[in-house]
């Protein structure tokens, strides 16, 4: 065990990777765990708010790039989960508890679209404040997480510049359009400044997150980071953000901005925001519905399983199978909690 | 739980590299695994061959013996080619 952990201390201070099947300590698994599973979830619950206007794009290309886009946040949550699977945990489970509120994810996807400029300003703000909550993630201790991270950045700079670029177009259009545009930065700014967190203060988990090179930066040290790049791309933009104290502050070489309304974000986060029962209602549908095609789904499998191998009970077992797989890969569930166990 | 099992998935990123882990995934068979490793995996034309194994059929080594299992390599530095002291003035070697 001494010997173990010791090993393990050594791996974090050299910046090497942890990896699935290594002894880790068990608070250091669970931290991993549950980071990843809210990771996964908020790419999922993600995307509904966009999800909502694919079927009312203003244009076919539009439309194709929405589609694209809301597909790519499908493509993370399932990236994620399957890193979560690495620790010895199942997909379906981390579903099930987030479907019953007994997992979180993200507070800002529990604000409502109200027209398509919302869908420019999510690409803008949304997307550009998880590309700098997630590029240093991409050197994150644990070595499957710190992959998907890598995986999921690259596909990211899509997503903040088709947004930036869909503004860009409103803001050249009509007053109209450049109203919505305004409107749409103004109730998406505070929530995006909002998704890096609580303030270093009031983090308690983030000192033993940053010894453990779990999280790379302090919360607020990626919001001061946010804020700093995207007050020239508002300027470039034609924008103003709602914020009266936001000055660049030349002493700090930073921008000084205004006091969050850290009542907002607990109230959001405790469940109590505009959309957030309509958001797990809607994964749950979505979980249920999809029931008959998982069943369906198994059912051929386990009948052509049968049918290649001549034996009436093959389809039984076949049918079963899933339900102990749990192989060696780096998607090791029972091998990694044989490790931890070792 | 899960009602379909576990897959792990190799890419090949282009011709003359070799098949590469990028992750996991569930499905029903090997044919649908296939499918849907191509939609999660190579979305932006990432691959030109996929390889699909049940994770169960994964034989690895264990992270307890890790020393003792790869300790077979490590006192044989003859294997490398740095071990041979040849002259400098011995050419294309
Ligand atoms: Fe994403
Ligand atoms: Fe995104």
């Amino acid at each position: 065990m001494a010997v173990l952990e010791e090993h393990f201390e050594r791996t974090i201070e050299k910046d090497r990777r942890v990896e699935p099947r290594d002894w880790m300590p068990e608070g250091y698994r669970a931290t991993m765990v549950r980071q990843i599973a809210q990771h996964a979830h908020s790419e999922i619950i993600g995307m509904q708010p966009e999800g909502e206007w694919i079927t009312r794009a203003p244009s076919l290309r539009r439309k194709a790039i929405l589609l694209a886009k809301v597909q790519d946040e499908a493509g993370h949550g399932l990236y994620l989960y399957s890193a979560a699977e690495t620790l010895g945990v199942d997909r379906a489970e981390l579903t099930l508890k987030l479907i019953e509120g007994r997992q979180k994810y993200s507070s800002i996807f529990n604000y409502p679209t109200l027209s398509y400029a919302d869908v420019g300003v999510i690409g803008w703000l949304v997307d550009g404040a998880a590309i700098c909550n997630q590029v240093p993630l991409c050197r994150s201790s644990y070595g499957p997480y710190a992959r998907a991270m890598i995986r999921i950045c690259k596909e990211e700079s899509f997503h903040q510049r088709q947004g930036y670029e869909l503004l860009l177009t409103m803001m050249a259009g009509t007053e109209a359009q450049r109203s919505l545009v305004r409107d749409a930065v103004d109730r998406w700014w505070w929530p995006s400044l909002m998704m890096f967190g609580p303030p270093d203060d009031a983090s308690p988990n983030t000192a033993r997150s940053m010894a453990w090179k779990i999280k790379r930066h302090t919360n607020d040290e990626l919001r001061q980071r946010f804020v700093d790049m995207t007050v020239p791309q508002a300027e470039a933009l034609g924008v103003t953000l709602p914020d009266p104290c936001l000055r660049w502050n030349a002493e700090r070489g930073h921008h000084d901005f205004g006091e969050i309304d850290w009542s907002e974000l607990k109230r959001v986060i405790s469940g109590d925001g505009p959309c957030n029962a309509q958001r797990v209602g809607v994964r749950r549908a979505a979980h249920e519905d999809g029931a008959w095609v998982r069943e369906a789904a198994a059912a051929h499998a386990a009948k052509a399983a049968a049918r290649a191998t001549g034996s009436p009970d093959a389809a039984g077992r076949a049918a079963t199978a899933g339900g102990s797989a749990a192989g060696a890969g780096d998607g090791a569930g029972a091998a990694a909690r044989a490790g931890a166990t070792a | 739980m899960s009602e379909w099992p576990l897959y792990e998935v190799f890419v090949r990123s282009k011709r003359g590299l070799n098949h590469v882990h990028v992750g996991s995934l569930h499905a029903a068979d090997d044919e649908t695994a296939l499918r849907h490793a191509r939609d999660l995996y190579t979305r932006r034309n990432e691959g030109v061959s996929i390889w699909v194994v049940r994770s169960e059929h994964i034989t690895a080594t264990s992270p307890d013996e890790k020393d003792p299992f790869f300790a077979p390599s490590g006192d044989k530095v003859y294997r490398h080619p740095t071990f041979y002291a040849i002259p400098d003035d011995v050419p294309h070697m």
